[in-house]
């Protein structure tokens, strides 16, 4: 059956609807924060077998994270990881029938998106600075 | 078979292994950070000690299994939103194509590093 819904809408029409919904914005970011996990995965495997290769191996690790760079680096790949971790937990909670409905998914989305910027914001702390 | 691309060729059965595989990494991620957290300022031997373990190695090794999995599965569902003729054109059949397949070879690519770290000593 050939459907005649518009589907080309603009960016800015999908935006202005989006960024109202706290459920599509934990949604985007949920597919935005896998991406950085995944692309960011080889730096973190790197340190990790630099840090298990031998005790020189470790010191160095530890010279690295003197630098900002790298701190910074692990930083937004704990970001990413905190925020996938807690929306990932909301879904599977989803997939088990709590919070699915229109009005308790908008709190549990809200709830996602504020726990994750604490503990995103404490990963700052504790990371770069 | 509907996809050639997707991890099984099945949508049920992507999605049941899109949730195993979360969980293990969701085990694994509490397990290293959580260490890590009560272990602040930790030297070389207690940190090769507590990942060198057998359960450790064990744990490790089903982790990376599952991010193969699951970035596999995930990244494909991005690509197949957004990475679509409807999008871009006719070049975005042949630009997913490309895509999908550097995220297989990179996550084979991780897992094949990942065994190399925790098993080849």
């Amino acid at each position: 059956m050939k459907s005649n819904r518009p589907v080309n809408l603009s960016m800015g029409q999908v935006l202005s609807v989006n960024l109202k919904s706290p459920v599509a914005i934990a949604s985007i970011l949920h597919r935005l924060s896998g991406v950085i996990v995944f692309l960011l995965v080889p730096v973190l495997l790197w340190l990790l077998d630099k840090s298990l290769s031998s005790p020189e191996g470790f010191a160095e690790v530890q010279e690295i994270f003197n630098g900002f760079f790298v701190r910074f680096i692990v930083w937004v790949f704990v970001a990413g990881l905190i925020y996938h971790f807690i929306a990932g937990v909301k879904h599977l909670l989803a997939d088990l029938g709590v919070a699915e409905e229109l009005q308790s998914g908008r709190v549990a989305a809200t709830i996602a998106l504020v726990l994750s910027a604490i503990g995103i914001l404490a990963a700052f702390v504790w990371i770069v600075l | 078979m509907k996809s050639a691309t997707g991890l099984t060729g099945s949508g049920s059965r992507d999605w049941f292994i899109q949730r195993v595989s979360a969980v293990v990494l969701a085990v694994y991620t509490v397990v290293v950070f959580g260490w890590i957290l009560l272990n602040g300022g930790f030297n070389f031997e207690q940190w090769y000690g507590f990942m060198m373990t057998l359960p450790m190695k064990i744990l490790s090794l089903l982790a990376v299994l599952s991010l193969v999995a699951h970035a596999w599965i995930g990244m494909w569902q991005v690509f197949t939103d957004y990475v679509t003729t409807r999008q871009m054109g006719p070049s975005a059949s042949g630009l997913r194509l490309v895509l999908t397949s550097a995220v297989i070879i990179a996550v084979f690519a991780y897992a094949i590093w990942a065994i190399q770290i925790f098993w080849a000593n």
